[in-house]
Protein backbone atom coordinates (compact mmCIF):
# COMPACT_ATOMS: atom_id res chain seq x y z
CA UNK A 1 0.00 0.00 0.00
CA UNK A 2 1.83 3.17 -1.39
CA UNK A 3 0.86 5.80 1.69
CA UNK A 4 2.08 9.03 1.81
CA UNK A 5 4.74 10.12 4.41
CA UNK A 6 2.28 11.82 6.81
CA UNK A 7 -0.06 9.20 6.99
CA UNK A 8 2.97 6.54 8.07
CA UNK A 9 4.21 9.12 10.29
CA UNK A 10 0.47 9.46 12.14
CA UNK A 11 0.43 5.44 11.67
CA UNK A 12 3.89 4.80 13.59
CA UNK A 13 3.00 7.64 16.23
CA UNK A 14 -0.17 7.63 16.43
CA UNK A 15 -1.62 10.76 18.37
CA UNK A 16 -4.42 10.62 21.20
CA UNK A 17 -4.70 6.45 21.60
CA UNK A 18 -6.53 4.79 24.18
CA UNK A 19 -9.30 5.16 26.35
CA UNK A 20 -10.49 8.12 28.06
CA UNK A 21 -11.56 7.09 31.66
CA UNK A 22 -13.57 10.76 32.34
CA UNK A 23 -15.54 10.15 28.74
CA UNK A 24 -18.78 11.60 28.65
CA UNK A 25 -19.10 10.74 24.47
CA UNK A 26 -18.28 7.55 23.40
CA UNK A 27 -18.88 6.64 19.24
CA UNK A 28 -17.87 3.32 17.98
CA UNK A 29 -18.54 2.80 13.89
CA UNK A 30 -17.62 0.21 11.33
CA UNK A 31 -17.53 -3.57 12.09
CA UNK A 32 -15.21 -6.24 12.50
CA UNK A 33 -16.60 -7.82 9.23
CA UNK A 34 -15.37 -5.60 7.07
CA UNK A 35 -11.75 -5.15 9.02
CA UNK A 36 -12.60 -1.26 10.35
CA UNK A 37 -13.75 -0.52 13.79
CA UNK A 38 -13.00 2.73 15.53
CA UNK A 39 -14.27 3.80 19.02
CA UNK A 40 -13.71 7.61 19.53
CA UNK A 41 -13.56 8.98 23.17
CA UNK A 42 -14.63 12.44 23.77
CA UNK A 43 -14.46 14.78 27.15
CA UNK A 44 -16.50 17.65 26.63
CA UNK A 45 -16.95 20.90 28.89
CA UNK A 46 -18.91 23.96 27.69
CA UNK A 47 -19.28 23.55 24.39
CA UNK A 48 -15.65 22.52 24.01
CA UNK A 49 -13.78 19.37 23.19
CA UNK A 50 -11.39 19.62 25.89
CA UNK A 51 -10.08 16.45 25.31
CA UNK A 52 -10.34 13.21 22.83
CA UNK A 53 -8.69 10.44 21.98
CA UNK A 54 -9.37 6.67 20.02
CA UNK A 55 -9.28 2.60 19.54
CA UNK A 56 -9.20 1.55 16.23
CA UNK A 57 -9.02 -2.52 14.68
CA UNK A 58 -7.85 -1.38 11.27
CA UNK A 59 -5.24 -1.14 8.59
CA UNK A 60 -3.22 1.54 8.30
CA UNK A 61 -5.22 4.38 6.67
CA UNK A 62 -7.68 3.58 9.42
CA UNK A 63 -5.40 3.97 12.56
CA UNK A 64 -4.10 7.52 10.41
CA UNK A 65 -7.07 8.81 9.77
CA UNK A 66 -8.34 8.44 13.66
CA UNK A 67 -5.29 9.87 14.92
CA UNK A 68 -5.55 12.69 12.44
CA UNK A 69 -9.30 13.18 13.11
CA UNK A 70 -8.47 13.59 17.15
CA UNK A 71 -5.77 16.35 16.25
CA UNK A 72 -8.18 18.35 14.56
CA UNK A 73 -11.45 18.44 16.57
CA UNK A 74 -8.92 18.83 20.23
CA UNK A 75 -9.97 21.58 22.05
CA UNK A 76 -12.50 22.87 19.14
CA UNK A 77 -16.25 23.73 19.45
CA UNK A 78 -18.79 20.86 19.06
CA UNK A 79 -19.93 23.12 15.75
CA UNK A 80 -16.49 22.96 14.07
CA UNK A 81 -16.35 18.90 15.09
CA UNK A 82 -19.47 18.60 13.42
CA UNK A 83 -18.13 20.39 10.38
CA UNK A 84 -15.31 17.53 10.07
CA UNK A 85 -15.71 15.82 6.59
CA UNK A 86 -14.02 12.92 5.59
CA UNK A 87 -11.95 14.99 2.88
CA UNK A 88 -10.53 17.73 5.33
CA UNK A 89 -9.09 14.00 7.08
CA UNK A 90 -7.74 12.98 3.41
CA UNK A 91 -6.24 16.73 3.21
CA UNK A 92 -4.26 16.98 6.31
CA UNK A 93 -3.15 13.52 5.44
CA UNK A 94 -1.89 14.39 2.07
CA UNK A 95 -3.87 12.10 0.81
CA UNK A 96 -5.22 8.77 1.05
CA UNK A 97 -4.77 5.90 -1.38
CA UNK A 98 -8.53 5.31 -3.18
CA UNK A 99 -9.53 1.91 -1.54
CA UNK A 100 -8.62 3.72 1.52
CA UNK A 101 -10.84 6.61 1.06
CA UNK A 102 -13.48 4.78 3.31
CA UNK A 103 -11.43 4.58 6.43
CA UNK A 104 -11.53 8.69 6.46
CA UNK A 105 -15.37 7.99 6.24
CA UNK A 106 -15.37 6.10 9.41
CA UNK A 107 -13.65 8.79 11.23
CA UNK A 108 -15.85 11.20 10.20
CA UNK A 109 -18.68 8.89 11.66
CA UNK A 110 -16.99 8.30 14.33
CA UNK A 111 -16.28 12.16 15.83
CA UNK A 112 -20.68 11.97 14.38
CA UNK A 113 -21.14 8.92 17.22
CA UNK A 114 -19.12 10.19 19.64
CA UNK A 115 -20.99 13.45 19.71
CA UNK A 116 -24.54 11.92 19.55
CA UNK A 117 -23.97 10.02 22.29
CA UNK A 118 -22.56 13.27 24.86
CA UNK A 119 -25.94 14.51 23.53
CA UNK A 120 -27.95 11.64 24.32
CA UNK A 121 -26.05 11.50 27.90
CA UNK A 122 -27.54 15.28 28.49
CA UNK A 123 -30.82 13.85 27.71
CA UNK A 124 -30.95 15.89 24.45
CA UNK A 125 -31.98 14.07 20.75
CA UNK A 126 -29.38 13.78 18.74
CA UNK A 127 -30.57 13.86 15.67
CA UNK A 128 -31.63 17.24 14.80
CA UNK A 129 -28.32 18.54 15.71
CA UNK A 130 -25.59 15.75 14.22
CA UNK A 131 -28.12 14.45 12.00
CA UNK A 132 -28.89 10.75 11.13
CA UNK A 133 -26.80 8.11 12.17
CA UNK A 134 -25.08 5.19 10.60
CA UNK A 135 -26.38 2.22 13.52
CA UNK A 136 -25.76 -0.64 10.88
CA UNK A 137 -22.73 0.90 9.17
CA UNK A 138 -22.15 -1.98 7.48
CA UNK A 139 -19.50 -3.07 4.50
CA UNK A 140 -21.29 -1.66 1.68
CA UNK A 141 -21.39 2.01 3.43
CA UNK A 142 -18.52 2.17 4.43
CA UNK A 143 -16.58 1.56 1.12
CA UNK B 1 21.17 0.13 6.92
CA UNK B 2 18.70 -1.77 8.63
CA UNK B 3 18.95 -5.85 7.43
CA UNK B 4 15.70 -6.91 5.43
CA UNK B 5 14.21 -10.16 7.03
CA UNK B 6 12.61 -11.67 4.16
CA UNK B 7 9.71 -14.00 4.88
CA UNK B 8 7.40 -14.23 2.13
CA UNK B 9 8.71 -17.03 -0.10
CA UNK B 10 5.30 -18.00 -1.17
CA UNK B 11 4.93 -14.85 -2.93
CA UNK B 12 8.56 -15.32 -4.68
CA UNK B 13 11.69 -15.63 -4.57
CA UNK B 14 15.53 -14.30 -5.59
CA UNK B 15 17.00 -15.69 -8.03
CA UNK B 16 19.82 -17.77 -7.02
CA UNK B 17 23.16 -17.43 -7.94
CA UNK B 18 23.60 -20.68 -9.99
CA UNK B 19 19.95 -19.44 -12.00
CA UNK B 20 21.38 -16.08 -12.84
CA UNK B 21 24.56 -17.26 -13.91
CA UNK B 22 22.97 -19.97 -16.29
CA UNK B 23 20.47 -17.49 -17.88
CA UNK B 24 22.64 -14.84 -18.63
CA UNK B 25 24.44 -15.81 -21.47
CA UNK B 26 20.99 -15.97 -23.44
CA UNK B 27 20.41 -12.39 -23.09
CA UNK B 28 23.54 -11.17 -24.88
CA UNK B 29 25.37 -13.54 -26.20
CA UNK B 30 23.55 -16.90 -26.84
CA UNK B 31 20.60 -14.82 -28.39
CA UNK B 32 19.66 -16.47 -31.80
CA UNK B 33 15.96 -17.35 -32.24
CA UNK B 34 15.85 -21.26 -31.53
CA UNK B 35 13.90 -21.71 -33.90
CA UNK B 36 16.31 -20.64 -36.52
CA UNK B 37 18.99 -22.96 -38.94
CA UNK B 38 22.48 -21.35 -38.17
CA UNK B 39 24.73 -22.15 -35.27
CA UNK B 40 23.47 -19.27 -32.42
CA UNK B 41 19.86 -20.57 -32.86
CA UNK B 42 20.41 -24.48 -32.80
CA UNK B 43 22.55 -23.45 -29.31
CA UNK B 44 19.57 -21.85 -27.87
CA UNK B 45 17.24 -24.63 -28.91
CA UNK B 46 19.69 -27.30 -27.16
CA UNK B 47 19.18 -25.36 -24.12
CA UNK B 48 15.64 -25.15 -24.32
CA UNK B 49 15.57 -28.66 -24.39
CA UNK B 50 18.22 -29.20 -21.90
CA UNK B 51 15.93 -27.21 -19.40
CA UNK B 52 13.01 -29.26 -20.27
CA UNK B 53 14.77 -32.66 -19.69
CA UNK B 54 16.09 -30.66 -16.29
CA UNK B 55 12.38 -30.17 -15.40
CA UNK B 56 11.03 -33.32 -16.17
CA UNK B 57 13.69 -34.86 -14.46
CA UNK B 58 12.38 -33.02 -11.21
CA UNK B 59 8.79 -34.08 -11.26
CA UNK B 60 9.62 -38.07 -13.08
CA UNK B 61 8.12 -36.47 -16.31
CA UNK B 62 9.06 -37.40 -19.86
CA UNK B 63 10.83 -34.27 -21.18
CA UNK B 64 8.06 -34.39 -23.77
CA UNK B 65 5.35 -33.81 -21.62
CA UNK B 66 6.38 -30.72 -20.39
CA UNK B 67 5.13 -27.36 -21.93
CA UNK B 68 6.81 -23.86 -21.42
CA UNK B 69 4.50 -21.19 -20.15
CA UNK B 70 4.65 -17.65 -19.04
CA UNK B 71 3.73 -18.20 -15.67
CA UNK B 72 1.38 -20.72 -12.91
CA UNK B 73 -1.94 -18.79 -13.67
CA UNK B 74 -0.98 -19.21 -17.28
CA UNK B 75 -1.01 -23.27 -17.25
CA UNK B 76 -3.69 -23.61 -15.02
CA UNK B 77 -6.08 -21.34 -17.64
CA UNK B 78 -4.61 -23.61 -20.59
CA UNK B 79 -5.26 -27.14 -18.45
CA UNK B 80 -8.58 -26.58 -17.03
CA UNK B 81 -9.97 -24.28 -19.92
CA UNK B 82 -8.44 -26.01 -22.72
CA UNK B 83 -9.24 -29.79 -21.00
CA UNK B 84 -12.75 -28.50 -20.37
CA UNK B 85 -13.50 -27.67 -23.82
CA UNK B 86 -11.89 -30.94 -25.19
CA UNK B 87 -13.94 -32.90 -22.85
CA UNK B 88 -17.36 -31.49 -23.74
CA UNK B 89 -17.33 -33.89 -27.14
CA UNK B 90 -17.47 -36.71 -24.43
CA UNK B 91 -20.14 -35.46 -22.57
CA UNK B 92 -18.63 -34.42 -19.78
CA UNK B 93 -19.95 -31.05 -18.42
CA UNK B 94 -18.70 -31.10 -14.45
CA UNK B 95 -15.14 -30.24 -13.09
CA UNK B 96 -14.52 -31.02 -9.15
CA UNK B 97 -12.15 -28.17 -7.38
CA UNK B 98 -11.87 -26.78 -3.96
CA UNK B 99 -12.71 -23.94 -1.79
CA UNK B 100 -8.91 -23.10 -0.84
CA UNK B 101 -7.59 -22.97 -4.56
CA UNK B 102 -5.41 -19.89 -5.68
CA UNK B 103 -7.42 -17.22 -7.97
CA UNK B 104 -5.72 -18.80 -10.91
CA UNK B 105 -7.49 -21.60 -10.52
CA UNK B 106 -10.86 -20.56 -8.66
CA UNK B 107 -11.94 -17.49 -11.44
CA UNK B 108 -11.24 -19.53 -14.06
CA UNK B 109 -13.55 -22.17 -12.62
CA UNK B 110 -15.99 -19.49 -12.36
CA UNK B 111 -15.27 -18.21 -15.59
CA UNK B 112 -16.48 -21.97 -16.93
CA UNK B 113 -19.76 -21.88 -15.13
CA UNK B 114 -20.34 -18.89 -16.79
CA UNK B 115 -20.13 -21.09 -20.51
CA UNK B 116 -22.51 -23.84 -18.80
CA UNK B 117 -19.85 -25.89 -16.79
CA UNK B 118 -20.99 -27.41 -13.67
CA UNK B 119 -18.45 -27.01 -10.89
CA UNK B 120 -17.76 -28.24 -7.44
CA UNK B 121 -16.56 -26.38 -4.77
CA UNK B 122 -15.20 -29.23 -1.85
CA UNK B 123 -15.00 -27.71 1.46
CA UNK B 124 -12.04 -28.47 3.87
CA UNK B 125 -11.74 -29.42 6.53
CA UNK B 126 -10.74 -26.84 9.59
CA UNK B 127 -7.28 -28.24 9.50
CA UNK B 128 -7.41 -27.02 5.90
CA UNK B 129 -7.57 -30.60 3.82
CA UNK B 130 -10.03 -32.56 1.72
CA UNK B 131 -9.84 -36.01 1.51
CA UNK B 132 -9.99 -38.59 -1.85
CA UNK B 133 -12.89 -39.59 -0.28
CA UNK B 134 -14.69 -36.50 -1.01
CA UNK B 135 -13.53 -36.22 -5.00
CA UNK B 136 -14.54 -39.95 -4.62
CA UNK B 137 -17.95 -38.88 -3.48
CA UNK B 138 -18.13 -36.12 -5.93
CA UNK B 139 -17.49 -37.69 -8.99
CA UNK B 140 -20.86 -38.24 -11.23
CA UNK B 141 -20.52 -39.55 -15.01
CA UNK B 142 -20.85 -36.12 -16.37
CA UNK B 143 -17.51 -35.55 -14.28
CA UNK B 144 -14.57 -34.98 -16.91
CA UNK B 145 -11.65 -33.23 -14.40
CA UNK B 146 -10.69 -32.76 -10.91
CA UNK B 147 -8.30 -30.11 -10.00
CA UNK B 148 -7.27 -30.13 -6.41
CA UNK B 149 -3.67 -27.73 -5.72
CA UNK B 150 -0.87 -29.54 -4.36
CA UNK B 151 -0.15 -27.30 -1.87
CA UNK B 152 -2.06 -24.40 -0.52
CA UNK B 153 -0.49 -20.89 -0.88
CA UNK B 154 -1.72 -19.49 2.40
CA UNK B 155 -1.75 -21.84 4.96
CA UNK B 156 0.86 -24.53 3.34
CA UNK B 157 -1.67 -27.46 4.00
CA UNK B 158 -0.54 -30.06 1.07
CA UNK B 159 -3.38 -32.30 0.03
CA UNK B 160 -3.47 -36.19 -0.70
CA UNK B 161 -2.69 -35.55 -3.91
CA UNK B 162 -1.56 -39.32 -4.24
CA UNK B 163 -5.10 -40.93 -2.96
CA UNK B 164 -7.09 -38.15 -5.29
CA UNK B 165 -5.08 -38.86 -8.83
CA UNK B 166 -5.95 -42.84 -7.54
CA UNK B 167 -9.43 -41.94 -7.23
CA UNK B 168 -9.38 -40.24 -10.62
CA UNK B 169 -7.60 -42.64 -12.24
CA UNK B 170 -9.99 -45.62 -11.08
CA UNK B 171 -12.90 -43.11 -12.22
CA UNK B 172 -11.55 -42.12 -15.79
CA UNK B 173 -11.56 -38.66 -14.96
CA UNK B 174 -8.67 -36.18 -15.70
CA UNK B 175 -6.44 -34.99 -12.79
CA UNK B 176 -4.77 -31.45 -12.65
CA UNK B 177 -3.20 -30.08 -9.83
CA UNK B 178 -1.91 -26.53 -9.35
CA UNK B 179 2.04 -27.12 -7.82
CA UNK B 180 3.33 -23.53 -7.88
CA UNK B 181 3.67 -23.92 -4.33
CA UNK B 182 4.93 -27.50 -3.89
CA UNK B 183 7.40 -27.59 -7.00
CA UNK B 184 11.10 -27.72 -6.00
CA UNK B 185 9.74 -27.87 -2.14
CA UNK B 186 8.21 -30.80 -1.97
CA UNK B 187 9.02 -34.22 -3.78
CA UNK B 188 6.99 -34.65 -6.50
CA UNK B 189 6.27 -37.96 -8.96
CA UNK B 190 3.47 -37.29 -11.34
CA UNK B 191 3.62 -40.95 -12.63
CA UNK B 192 3.52 -42.86 -8.76
CA UNK B 193 0.70 -40.02 -8.16
CA UNK B 194 -0.89 -40.32 -11.04
CA UNK B 195 -1.32 -36.52 -11.90
CA UNK B 196 -2.11 -35.98 -15.77
CA UNK B 197 -1.70 -32.11 -15.74
CA UNK B 198 0.66 -30.23 -13.13
CA UNK B 199 1.35 -26.08 -13.21
CA UNK B 200 3.72 -24.95 -11.86
CA UNK B 201 5.72 -21.77 -11.62
CA UNK B 202 9.90 -20.61 -12.19
CA UNK B 203 9.82 -17.59 -9.45
CA UNK B 204 8.47 -19.67 -6.54
CA UNK B 205 11.74 -21.66 -7.06
CA UNK B 206 14.42 -19.18 -7.80
CA UNK B 207 13.89 -18.57 -11.41
CA UNK B 208 12.58 -15.32 -12.24
CA UNK B 209 9.20 -14.46 -12.16
CA UNK B 210 7.76 -14.73 -15.79
CA UNK B 211 8.33 -18.50 -16.82
CA UNK B 212 6.13 -20.89 -16.21
CA UNK B 213 5.56 -24.62 -17.28
CA UNK B 214 2.28 -27.01 -17.63
CA UNK B 215 3.12 -30.81 -17.79
CA UNK B 216 0.90 -32.54 -19.82
CA UNK B 217 1.00 -36.52 -19.38
CA UNK B 218 1.43 -38.00 -23.16
CA UNK B 219 -2.07 -38.99 -24.42
CA UNK B 220 -3.60 -35.96 -22.75
CA UNK B 221 -4.62 -33.21 -25.70
CA UNK B 222 -5.79 -29.78 -25.25
CA UNK B 223 -6.55 -27.39 -28.15
CA UNK B 224 -3.27 -25.06 -28.54
CA UNK B 225 -3.44 -22.10 -25.95
CA UNK B 226 -1.55 -19.72 -28.58
CA UNK B 227 -1.94 -20.50 -32.16
CA UNK B 228 1.13 -19.19 -34.37
CA UNK B 229 4.25 -20.67 -35.42
CA UNK B 230 5.43 -24.15 -34.13
CA UNK B 231 7.23 -23.59 -30.88
CA UNK B 232 6.25 -25.82 -28.03
CA UNK B 233 5.09 -28.42 -30.22
CA UNK B 234 2.42 -26.31 -31.73
CA UNK B 235 0.49 -25.72 -29.10
CA UNK B 236 1.56 -22.72 -27.32
CA UNK B 237 3.63 -20.63 -30.16
CA UNK B 238 5.22 -17.63 -29.96
CA UNK B 239 9.46 -17.39 -29.39
CA UNK B 240 10.49 -19.11 -26.59
CA UNK B 241 11.78 -17.00 -23.93
CA UNK B 242 15.01 -18.86 -23.81
CA UNK B 243 16.66 -17.03 -21.10
CA UNK B 244 14.32 -17.40 -18.45
CA UNK B 245 13.19 -21.14 -19.70
CA UNK B 246 16.74 -22.14 -19.02
CA UNK B 247 16.57 -20.31 -15.41
CA UNK B 248 13.78 -22.65 -14.62
CA UNK B 249 16.01 -25.36 -15.78
CA UNK B 250 18.61 -24.86 -13.47
CA UNK B 251 16.32 -23.94 -10.93
CA UNK B 252 14.43 -27.21 -11.24
CA UNK B 253 18.28 -28.95 -11.17
CA UNK B 254 19.46 -27.06 -7.91
CA UNK B 255 15.85 -28.09 -6.44
CA UNK B 256 16.28 -31.60 -7.19
CA UNK B 257 19.53 -31.72 -5.15
CA UNK B 258 19.43 -32.18 -1.37
CA UNK B 259 15.87 -31.64 -1.22
CA UNK B 260 15.54 -33.66 1.92
CA UNK B 261 18.31 -31.91 3.98
CA UNK B 262 16.64 -28.39 2.70
CA UNK B 263 13.41 -29.28 3.73
CA UNK B 264 14.08 -29.89 6.88
CA UNK B 265 16.22 -27.18 7.87
CA UNK B 266 13.44 -25.11 6.77
CA UNK B 267 11.73 -27.31 8.50
CA UNK B 268 13.16 -26.62 11.85
CA UNK B 269 13.17 -22.66 11.52
CA UNK B 270 9.51 -23.23 10.48
CA UNK B 271 8.66 -25.48 13.72
CA UNK B 272 10.65 -22.75 16.21
CA UNK B 273 8.55 -19.85 14.80
CA UNK B 274 5.48 -22.05 15.35
CA UNK B 275 5.99 -22.79 18.87
CA UNK B 276 6.78 -19.71 20.02
CA UNK B 277 4.53 -17.77 18.14
CA UNK B 278 1.90 -19.80 19.94
CA UNK B 279 2.94 -19.06 23.23
CA UNK B 280 1.31 -15.35 22.20
CA UNK B 281 -2.44 -15.39 24.13
CA UNK B 282 -5.14 -15.85 21.35
CA UNK B 283 -2.59 -16.78 18.59
CA UNK B 284 -4.01 -19.73 16.23
CA UNK B 285 -2.15 -21.71 13.86
CA UNK B 286 -4.21 -21.57 10.68
CA UNK B 287 -3.50 -24.96 8.58
CA UNK B 288 -2.55 -28.59 10.01
CA UNK B 289 0.63 -29.60 11.39
CA UNK B 290 1.55 -31.86 9.10
CA UNK B 291 1.54 -32.41 5.78
CA UNK B 292 2.52 -28.94 5.79
CA UNK B 293 5.31 -26.71 3.56
CA UNK B 294 7.91 -26.69 5.18
CA UNK B 295 8.42 -23.17 4.96
CA UNK B 296 4.71 -22.22 5.56
CA UNK B 297 3.87 -20.32 9.20
CA UNK B 298 0.18 -18.71 9.42
CA UNK B 299 -1.10 -17.11 12.26
CA UNK B 300 -4.13 -15.17 13.29
CA UNK B 301 -3.81 -12.94 16.21
CA UNK B 302 -7.14 -12.27 17.63
CA UNK B 303 -7.51 -8.19 17.88
CA UNK B 304 -5.21 -7.65 15.72
CA UNK B 305 -5.75 -6.68 12.42
CA UNK B 306 -3.31 -7.56 9.35
CA UNK B 307 -2.42 -4.72 7.05
CA UNK B 308 -1.40 -2.73 10.44
CA UNK B 309 0.77 -5.75 11.42
CA UNK B 310 1.91 -5.87 8.37
CA UNK B 311 3.41 -2.21 7.78
CA UNK B 312 4.74 -2.46 11.24
CA UNK B 313 6.87 -5.60 10.51
CA UNK B 314 8.25 -3.76 7.20
CA UNK B 315 9.02 -0.51 9.68
CA UNK B 316 11.41 -3.15 11.52
CA UNK B 317 12.71 -4.67 8.08
CA UNK B 318 10.97 -7.54 7.96
CA UNK B 319 9.02 -8.36 4.53
CA UNK B 320 6.00 -10.73 5.36
CA UNK B 321 2.07 -11.08 3.83
CA UNK B 322 -1.28 -11.28 5.61
CA UNK B 323 -4.94 -12.51 4.49
CA UNK B 324 -6.66 -9.26 5.31
CA UNK B 325 -8.57 -7.96 3.06
CA UNK B 326 -6.39 -4.38 3.66
CA UNK B 327 -3.84 -5.85 1.63
CA UNK B 328 -5.99 -7.26 -1.12
CA UNK B 329 -8.32 -4.46 -1.54
CA UNK B 330 -11.26 -6.59 -1.72
CA UNK B 331 -13.99 -5.94 1.14
CA UNK B 332 -13.31 -9.85 2.51
CA UNK B 333 -10.41 -11.44 4.36
CA UNK B 334 -8.82 -14.88 2.41
CA UNK B 335 -11.79 -17.08 1.44
CA UNK B 336 -8.89 -19.79 2.27
CA UNK B 337 -8.92 -18.57 5.80
CA UNK B 338 -12.75 -18.26 5.49
CA UNK B 339 -12.95 -21.96 4.42
CA UNK B 340 -11.63 -22.94 7.36
CA UNK B 341 -13.75 -21.78 9.57
CA UNK B 342 -12.26 -18.28 11.33
CA UNK B 343 -15.13 -15.63 11.74
CA UNK B 344 -14.25 -12.50 9.55
CA UNK B 345 -12.35 -10.62 12.30
CA UNK B 346 -10.05 -12.98 12.98
CA UNK B 347 -9.51 -13.52 9.31
CA UNK B 348 -8.45 -10.26 8.78
CA UNK B 349 -5.66 -10.28 11.43
CA UNK B 350 -3.82 -13.05 9.72
CA UNK B 351 -0.17 -12.97 9.81
CA UNK B 352 1.83 -15.70 7.26
CA UNK B 353 5.41 -16.13 7.00
CA UNK B 354 6.79 -18.01 4.78
CA UNK B 355 10.56 -18.98 4.70
CA UNK B 356 13.02 -19.98 2.32
CA UNK B 357 16.75 -21.44 2.14
CA UNK B 358 18.36 -18.40 2.56
CA UNK B 359 16.53 -17.67 6.04
CA UNK B 360 19.05 -18.28 9.22
CA UNK B 361 17.96 -18.58 12.62
CA UNK B 362 19.35 -15.22 13.37
CA UNK B 363 16.35 -14.40 11.10
CA UNK B 364 13.94 -16.69 13.45
CA UNK B 365 15.62 -14.89 16.84
CA UNK B 366 14.88 -11.78 14.76
CA UNK B 367 10.80 -12.52 14.08
CA UNK B 368 10.73 -13.74 17.21
CA UNK B 369 11.63 -10.41 19.33
CA UNK B 370 9.77 -7.86 16.69
CA UNK B 371 6.46 -9.82 16.58
CA UNK B 372 5.46 -10.40 19.73
CA UNK B 373 5.59 -6.29 20.94
CA UNK B 374 3.91 -5.24 17.30
CA UNK B 375 0.61 -7.47 18.44
CA UNK B 376 0.66 -5.85 22.44
CA UNK B 377 0.59 -2.50 20.58
CA UNK B 378 -1.55 -3.08 17.98
CA UNK B 379 -3.70 -4.91 20.69
CA UNK B 380 -3.37 -2.04 22.92
CA UNK B 381 -5.03 0.61 20.71
CA UNK B 382 -7.66 -2.09 19.53
CA UNK B 383 -11.39 -1.93 20.37
CA UNK B 384 -12.19 -5.76 19.83
CA UNK B 385 -9.01 -6.78 21.91
CA UNK B 386 -10.68 -5.75 25.60
CA UNK B 387 -13.58 -8.63 24.55
CA UNK B 388 -10.85 -11.50 24.14
CA UNK B 389 -8.53 -10.28 26.96
CA UNK B 390 -11.11 -10.79 29.33
CA UNK B 391 -12.15 -14.60 28.14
Amino acid sequence: MDYSPKVMEHFANPRNVGELADANGIGEVGNAKCGDIMRMYLKIENGIIEDVSFKTFGCGAAIATSSMATELIKGKPIEDALKLTNRAVVEALDGLPPVKIHCSVLAEQAVKAAISDYYRRQGIDPTPIVGEQCENCDCENCH
Amino acid sequence: MQKLIYADHAATTRVSDSVFAAMLPYLQEQYGNPSATYAIGRETKHAIENARAQLARLLNAAPQEIYFTSCGTESDNWAIKGYAHAMKSKGKDHIITTAIEHHAVLHTCQSLEKEGFSVTYLPVNSEGYITAEQVKDAITDRTGLVTVMYANNEIGTIQPIGEIGAVCKAAGVVFHTDAVQAVGHEPIDVKAEHIDMLSLSGHKLSAPKGIGALYLRRGIVLPPYLDGGAQERGRRAGTENTAFIVALGQAAEDAGKDMEARQKRVADLRDRLIEELSKIPHAHLNGGRSPRLSGNVNFSFAGVEGESLLLMLDMQGVAASSGSACTSGSLDPSHVLLAIGLPHEIAHGSLRLTLGEDNTDEDVDTLLRVIPPIIERLRAMSPTWEKYREE
